[in-house]
């Protein structure tokens, strides 16, 4: 009688074989290898190599158990000492020892354009502070390029009380009512680089406040604070030239941000009034590369604005809502703009806030009847902003404008981190010449107890 | 992959146009190759005898440049890795990012059981379909193999789901694979220390395994070559996960790692392991929990295939399974959906007639929102460039000629299909309330300002 058996079954027979003990093996048995005609290719030679190893470590195995003497045998197995590990045989002893090299991006070989915001007294303004954006060689926190510039936050206020979700709220009710107020706390309290005046009230549809009016509460948020402040409207494109227009001239020589100009409205008399009072303006476009392209384009060449005066938005959409559009279409900007379309090569902004108008974040709970709890609602939004803002930061965005004080914090955090310390200083190059690094800092855990 | 037109991919294709692959020519069926949208197997012909050549030489063609490892067994399987490009935009990525949640051996069986059921039931809906969670890594803290052994054990029989089996002493982890290595689980890890005895286990036992060199990427490159030279090639490279100080080292470890493997060097062209739950280390409540979900994010977008993570609360869990499809989602799926006047439901004459944009993501949450709550309505979906409702407003793409434009084009007389003659504007696009009223000369309602609100408006507003 004939009984077929693979190999990989004699193997786990004969495993099974050795946790006997005293068991008696009687005659003589024998292996026979047969080419079952379909050719054996080098990918089966090779596993049946290891199983035919391990079949005969544990035969010797076996037979040292039953009393034999295996030393001749053996060593043409040797060494078998590990327990753990009979198929020694073809490992070996040591390591194969390995360089491991990989170069930097040739192409990245323009760089993103420096934008400065914000005059001190020197430059004719009254800022205590600027900001410097971009100057990037390398998408964010490469090793190719160190980063000159770190990330920068602008928090959000508005000239009338907004609706906002409970957990960004209670951290401004008690300015609500004054934009000055409210401008000085986001900077003295919750770390804000920059502040950006909204003049939400002058759209006809909300409050339908004059321009000059709103312009008065941009002095008043010039007064409040001596960080450089961003300018935007109300969003409404047959106000907001007007309304920008005499906030611009209201800032004269703060050289502000002006947001923004937008391919749907009069850009060229918003772009001509941050030109004739010296500020730089926000080109804002809708996740299209193109239309992106041909506002900067126009800026330029048809409104006189300089390249070191424009600061790019491709728009922000929140994290589930459409950010990976918009993390795409940043990072093909970014790229396109290091590898030299000189249409492209500014730095950007980020409307960080849109992640509040995802309803994961502030929701009480899911809509949906099947899904799994959301859980509480407090903890949900700042990680959702974080999360916006963070994807952006790694695709190429210099400026995020956010609302919660702890996404800020975080946010801040990480982007300092990746970047890493004094890599202005050319720290970020050195640390690219070596083969890894930061194995101090790796912590074990494998092993570790979590409370 | 190694070739990049479809016309080096069409040479080896049998050219007859036989149509067998649901192709009309060799040569578009080419192209799908090339975009990885087919495989070669799906061409019938090509799986004959006498093309076994061909197929072959375009399958060591295809192969992706990162390649895929396999975890796990069954319809849980997960495989990861797969990748050909740096950036999502030049194709797209394959094999989302693994998330696997820990549990440990020092847990008593009730907590176990209760994690593991956590994790394999979480579930969050996304347009049209679940986001879920993928494996389970088991950590051994008590170093004792029997007691790692039966915790393994008690995971195998609360869940299908893969296993990452996590000791550092071959010993603890032979006894798992003694209990588990059917279901194929990731095994962490080889490291310089103990290398020789994991390889005899995954000869063994066959199983992929992680290779471990804490920020030495000489080792591990090393390590890959070792276990490449004997045979092992279903490698995952974990180069360590440094939650802060070290952060950007790790950062540049993965960047370079990647690098590598898409320009080429096929030795380190293996996929990555990230180790977010190291931010528990320096961290600990809601800060932890929030750190490791930015390190989710870091390595969800640079190159992590796979990932371990400790915190099951669901506002670690949201941001995480959306970032990962952020990166996943394929960019060249339609921004736009059809403009036009749908029915959701079975619309009644007395039904209401909802309006919103034609971007894909919007269309979709609306349509979700609306059907799974079992509401008859219109959905009248305006052509606004694949842009959501805000910006759309905002940017002047939709506004109430568009509106009129969508209702008109569709044939669909609101006043002729219905008893109300009343549209319901996105709350977002309030502000053209008037404007459409006087273009189309109907009654317009505001609604919510997000779709998963329309069934409590309806109780409230809707009387009609
Ligand atoms: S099945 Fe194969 S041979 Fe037939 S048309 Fe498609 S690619 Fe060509």
């Amino acid at each position: 009688m004939t009984t077929t058996i693979t190999i990989a079954d004699l193997n786990k027979w004969l495993e099974d074989v050795l946790e006997l003990k005293g068991v008696k093996i009687e005659g003589d048995f024998e292996i026979e290898l047969v080419d079952t005609g379909a050719g054996v290719d080098s990918g089966v030679a090779q596993a049946v190599g290891y199983e035919a190893i391990q079949i005969a470590a544990r035969l010797t195995d076996l037979a040292g158990a039953l009393g034999y003497d295996v030393g001749s045998i053996g060593s043409a197995f040797a060494p078998l000492a590990s327990p753990v590990s009979p198929v020694s045989s073809a490992i070996p002893q040591e390591l194969i020892p390995a360089t491991f090299e990989v170069g930097t991006v040739s192409e990245w070989k323009h760089g993103i354009e420096e934008v400065v915001l914000g005059a001190t007294s020197s430059d004719g303004g009254t800022r205590k502070k600027t900001v410097t954006l971009g100057g990037e060689n390398a998408l964010p926190f490469y090793f190719d390029s160190p980063m000159p510039n770190p990330n920068h936050v602008s928090i959000d206020v508005f000239d009338m009380p907004i609706g906002m979700a409970r957990a960004v709220r209670t951290n401004y009710e008690d300015v609500l009512e004054d934009p000055a107020e409210w401008a000085k706390k986001v900077v003295s309290k919750f770390g804000a680089d920059m502040v950006t005046i909204h003049l939400i009230s002058t759209d006809p549809s909300i409050a339908d406040t004059p321009a000059r009016e709103a312009a008065k509460v941009v002095e008043d948020v010039l007064q409040a604070v001596d960080v450089p402040i961003i300018i935007g409207g109300s969003g409404n494109p047959d106000k907001d030239p007007e309304v920008l227009e005499k906030a611009a001239e209201a800032a004269e020589g703060e050289r502000c941000l002006i947001a923004s100009a937008n391919l749907n409205m009069d850009y060229q008399r918003i772009a001509a009034a941050a030109k004739k009072y010296g500020h730089a303006i926000l080109s804002w476009t809708q996740l299209e590369i193109n239309a992106q392209k041909e506002l900067n384009r126009k800026l330029m060449k048809q409104c006189g604005i300089e390249r070191k005066d424009i600061v790019m938005d491709p728009t922000t959409a929140a994290l589930g809502y459409g950010l990976d559009y918009a993390y795409s279409n940043i990072e093909r900007i970014r790229i396109a703009g290091l590898i030299g379309d000189a249409e492209l090569n500014f730095p950007m902004s980020s409307g960080t806030t849109n992640a509040w108008g995802a309803r994961e974040s502030w929701m009480a709970a899911s809509p949906i009847k099947d899904d799994s709890d959301w859980g509480p609602r407090e903890y949900r939004g700042p990680i959702w902003e974080i999360t916006t803002g963070l994807a952006l930061a790694l695709a190429g965005v210099d400026l995020f404008m956010m609302m919660h004080p702890t996404s800020v914090q975080v946010l801040k955090a990480v982007t300092d981190m990746l970047r890493g310390a004094g890599a202005g200083e050319g720290g970020g190059e050195g640390e690219g010449s070596t083969n890894g690094g930061g194995a101090a800092k790796i912590p074990d855990w494998v092993g570790m107890a979590i409370e | 992959m190694k070739i990049n037109s479809p016309l080096q991919a069409y040479e080896h294709l049998p050219k007859t146009n036989c149509g067998d692959c649901g192709e009309p020519t060799c040569m578009a069926f080419a192209s799908h190759l090339i975009d990885r949208s087919r495989n070669v197997g799906d061409c019938p012909p090509l799986t004959g005898v006498e093309f076994k050549d061909n197929y072959d030489t375009l399958t060591d063609l295809l192969a992706p440049e990162i390649r895929e490892v396999t975890i796990g067994t069954g319809d849980h399987a997960i495989t990861i890795g797969g990748d050909d490009v740096l950036y999502r935009h030049k194709l797209t990525f394959f094999n989302k990012t693994a998330f696997a949640y820990e549990v440990c051996d020092t847990m008593d069986e009730d907590e176990l059981v209760s994690q593991v059921n956590k994790i394999q039931n979480f579930s969050k809906f996304y347009i049209g379909d679940f986001l879920t969670l993928d494996a389970v890594a088991v950590r051994c803290l008590s170093g004792d193999a029997d007691q790692f052994a039966n915790a393994v054990r008690t995971v195998m029989e609360t869940t299908d789901l893969p296993l990452i089996l996590c000791s550092l002493d071959a010993t603890v982890l032979d006894a798992a694979l003694e209990v588990a290595s059917s279901r194929r689980p990731l095994i962490y890890a080889a490291t310089t220390d103990n290398w020789r005895e994991v390889a005899g286990l995954v000869l063994t036992y066959h199983v992929p395994v992680v290779l471990s060199a804490p920020g030495d990427l000489d080792t591990l490159k090393s390590l890959a070559l070792t276990f490449a030279s004997i045979g092992i090639r279903d490698l995952v490279l974990d180069p360590g996960t440094s939650p802060t100080e070290g952060l950007r080292d790790s950062f540049e470890n993965f960047l370079k790692i990647r690098r590598a493997g898409i320009e080429g060097q096929t030795d380190i062209a293996y996929p990555l392991m990230a180790v977010p739950m190291t931010a528990w280390a320096e961290l600990d409540g809601v800060s932890a929990a929030y750190w490791e979900s930015v390190l989710v994010s870091i390595f969800t977008i640079r190159y992590g295939d796979i990932m371990i993570m400790h915190s099951t609360e669901p506002y670690s869990l949201l941001p995480e399974l959306h970032i990962r499809d952020t990166v996943y989602t394929d960019p060249r799926k339609p921004v736009m959906v059809d403009s036009g006047v749908f029915e959701i439901g079975s619309p009644s004459r007395n039904s209401p007639v909802f309006i919103t944009t034609n971007f894909a993501l919007t269309y979709y949450t609306v349509e979700s929102d609306i059907s799974s709550n079992d509401i008859d309505c219109h959905l009248c979906v305006v052509d606004t460039d694949g842009i959501g409702v805000e910006a759309a407003v905002a940017g002047g793409q939709l506004t109430a000629g568009k509106i009129k434009e969508a209702f008109d084009s569709a044939g669909f007389d609101v006043r002729e299909k219905t008893d109300h003659g009343t549209v319901i504007l996105p709350g977002l696009a309030a502000r053209l309330q008037g404007d459409v009223e006087d273009a189309t000369g109907l009654d317009v309602m505001i609604g919510p300002p997000d779709s998963g609100r329309i069934p409590q408006w309806l109780e409230s507003k809707w009387e009609k």
